[in-house]
């Protein structure tokens, strides 16, 4: 097994699925002769030719519907949208056609949308959202969020490879910084099933993307203090694994929901309700979220720095709802 | 002899303006190289889009505006802005994502506006999502229209661009309800890799207007006056009711989609050819073989706008980065941010102490 990168995971996925399958084809801005913007699909047009490896115009809402319609004819697209944020000019296509279409018509819709999300990269209001939570409220739509390689790949192969549209957020500040192990093999993650990424007693952490690896600081940090945290990796926010949290948070009793998109009708309060509703009895300190601020990112790193979540406003937060 | 077809709108083009014309575009690349020196020295936040090689056609395009006429500027019009007044220094303070840039540090590079009470240049800052400004610029006609304003909106476009829906949904509102709107599609030969060829089927950028049954006409681009005629003429119908005009201009981005940008993919003779067909020393050229300026005078030009640029930029350096208690202030109106930006006129407008053209609210009534 080699050390490879988060991207590298997403590109080998993608690789693998190609020579695997001949009707997953890629198409996105910039993505066959350069290689796409953060070089996701470099060698991919050498390798695969201009039939599957698609340079698009800037027609997000074209190629989009153009996917939807080649996966009717029996294509497995992958769409790249050269930044996460762009994925709202293909709105409609993405929540009229492609969520609805199995419920309606029992057409299935085997099209992923994959594009680089999040912050910390000085990017600004158009570079840096977390579009999560304006896909998981349509139904017909599946969301995913790796945050490790081996997720990074393992369900990029499982989105691949599903029926119905998935989106799928890699997160750009993970791309070169974080690496580990990945099998060279064929293997998938299971879209709908969460990882606990790492085991302790005294509270649970509920988190997914990029701050799982902030929430992973911070349990270090208490447990150097002597608390031990549970870090449970959602993976995917719909389908939602909640027999993972909500088993964690009857063991510990105590909740911290972490996210890095906005507070405000963020994922995190859909954790937080259902662990109201259902583990209310076992909650010994109120349910807590830490996330972004309700402003747009903005550019400076002074003002970014202030409006995500960072690993001292979550080792804050986890402090008062241990000793609450 | 033919009398009347011969004329040229840049015929009516003072001495003066016609060496505001080079300063402008001097000016603007003058900036531009300071920001790329700022940048190696990692002192600019996020990247630099350069309009190296396409300085002309955003100056010329800008001055065949009225003073107080609104423009909205893409990140490679850095020359429009210049050419409407505003003052360097805003640009550099927003490159280096300064607590005094006129979004304080909120939004990048040429993200910001400029929206006077009453008078003077607007200035509709831009947003990422290519095509969105078109629809946008659209309806800045409109509610000029609808308060009696004989006001032109500018926008731009490049050749990538022109492939949103909202661009083609903008330049059809426009077309149906006839607003004053001039769109200047450039044609750069890139949307970053992407060649023009896979971006449309169409020889010239300008016949995307056929579609929406508009006036439009292709020029050289790095022709400034050439630029400038059209886009004057363009900027008359505007303004006198009769619609909205596409103007697109034959130029050529002599620099990767940004400083970071390895520019692999690019044609090697296409440059080349190109850097021959540089807009500044054409127009350098240009006003000394006629005779409107020395080698000298030019000189002087160029002597004074690097100074002017140096200084700017070192002004900005000195400012202060926001205070991080600031981030939630004023994300809904009524909270207390008004960006400003300060509008200055070149020296030439100075010494002839007049408008460059009438101002938009006394024209075309
Ligand atoms: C709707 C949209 N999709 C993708 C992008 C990412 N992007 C930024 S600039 C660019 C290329 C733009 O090319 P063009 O419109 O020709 O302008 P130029 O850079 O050549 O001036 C792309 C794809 C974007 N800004 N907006
Ligand atoms: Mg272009």
């Amino acid at each position: 097994m080699a050390v490879i990168t988060y991207l590298d995971a997403i590109s080998q996925g993608l690789r693998d699925e190609m020579r695997r399958d001949e009707n997953v084809i890629v198409l996105g801005e910039d993505i066959a002769v350069f290689g796409g913007a953060f070089k996701v699909t470099r060698g991919f047009l050498e390798e695969f030719g201009a039939d599957r490896v698609i340079d698009t115009p800037i027609s997000e809402s074209g190629f989009t519907g153009a996917a939807c319609g080649a996966a009717v004819e029996g294509l497995r697209p992958v769409v790249e949208f050269q930044f996460a944020d762009f994925i709202a000019c293909a709105f409609d296509q993405i929540v009229n056609y492609a969520a609805k279409n199995y419920y309606r018509w029992g057409i299935p819709m085997p099209v992923v949308f994959r594009g680089p999300s999040g912050g910390g990269f000085r990017g600004g209001p158009y570079h840096s959202q977390n579009p999560e939570a304006w896909f998981t409220h349509v139904p017909g739509l599946k969301v995913v969020q790796p945050a490790t390689p081996y997720d990074a790949k393992g369900l990029l192969v499982a989105a691949i490879r599903d029926n119905n549209p998935v989106i799928y957020l890699e997160h750009k500040h993970l791309y070169r910084r974080i690496k580990e192990e990945v099998p060279e093999d064929d293997y998938v993650v299971p879209i709908g099933v969460a990882e606990v990424k790492r085991e302790g007693s005294d509270l649970t952490i509920v988190t997914y993307g990029a701050m799982v690896h902030e929430s992973l600081a911070v349990a270090e940090r208490l447990s150097r203090e002597g608390a031990e945290c549970e870090v449970v990796d959602l993976r995917s926010l719909s389908p939602l694994d909640r027999d993972a949290f909500l088993t964690s948070v009857r063991k510990t009793g105590r909740a911290l929901v972490v996210h890095e998109a906005h507070l405000t009708g963020g994922f995190g309060g859909e954790v937080a309700a259902i662990i109201a509703e259902q583990a209310f009895d076992a909650l010994d300190a109120p349910v807590t979220r830490v996330a972004a601020l309700d402003v747009p990112s903005p550019f400076a790193a002074q003002l970014e720095d202030a409006m995500l979540p960072t690993e001292e406003k979550i080792y804050t937060a986890a402090r008062d709802v241990l000793e609450y | 002899m033919p009398t009347s077809t011969a004329t040229r709108p840049s015929d009516d083009l003072t001495r003066d303006d016609r060496l505001e014309l080079y300063y402008f575009a001097r000016l603007t690349r003058d900036i531009e190289e300071r920001l790329a020196v700022l940048y190696r020295q990692n002192k600019v936040v996020g990247g630099l889009y350069r309009s190296l090689g396409q300085e002309g056609e955003s100056v010329a395009s800008a001055y065949a505006l009225a003073e107080d006429d609104a423009v909205a500027a893409l990140i490679r019009n850095l020359g429009s802005l210049i050419v409407q007044g505003i003052r360097p220094r805003a640009v550099f303070t927003q490159y280096m994502a300064k607590g005094t840039s006129p979004t304080r540090g909120r939004d990048l590079n040429l993200h910001f506006s400029h929206i006077p009470d009453a008078g003077g240049p607007i200035v509709v800052g831009p947003i990422s999502m290519l095509g969105d400004l078109v629809p946008v610029m659209a309806g800045v006609g409109l509610g000029a229209r609808m308060r009696g304003r004989a006001l032109v909106a500018m926008t731009y476009i490049g050749d990538g661009g022109t492939s949103t829906g909202a661009f083609h949904e903008g330049m059809n509102f426009a077309a149906v309800q006839k607003l004053p709107l001039v769109v200047i599609a450039e044609d750069n030969k890139y949307a970053y890799s992407t060649p023009v060829s896979q971006q449309m089927a169409l020889a010239r950028i300008d016949q995307r207007a056929e579609a929406y049954g508009i006036p439009h006409e292709m020029v050289d681009g790095n022709d400034m006056l050439a630029v400038y005629d059209a886009s004057r003429r363009a900027v008359e119908r505007a303004r006198h009711g009769d619609g909205p005009s596409l103007v697109g201009v034959d130029t050529m981005r002599m620099r990767g989609h940004a400083e970071h940008d390895d520019m692999r993919y690019m044609s090697k003779p296409l440059l080349d050819a190109w850097k021959a067909r540089d807009p500044i020393a054409r127009y350098h050229a240009h006003l000394v073989e006629t005779e409107i300026a020395t080698e000298t005078d030019l000189a002087e030009i160029d002597a004074m706008s690097r100074a002017y640029a140096e200084a700017e930029a070192d002004l900005a350096e000195a400012e202060p980065p926001p205070e991080p208690d600031t981030v939630a202030a004023g994300v809904f109106a009524g909270d207390h941010f008004q960006p400003t930006v300060e509008i200055v006129y070149s020296p030439f407008r100075e010494k002839r102490g007049t408008p460059r053209h009438a101002p938009a609210s006394e024209a075309g009534s």
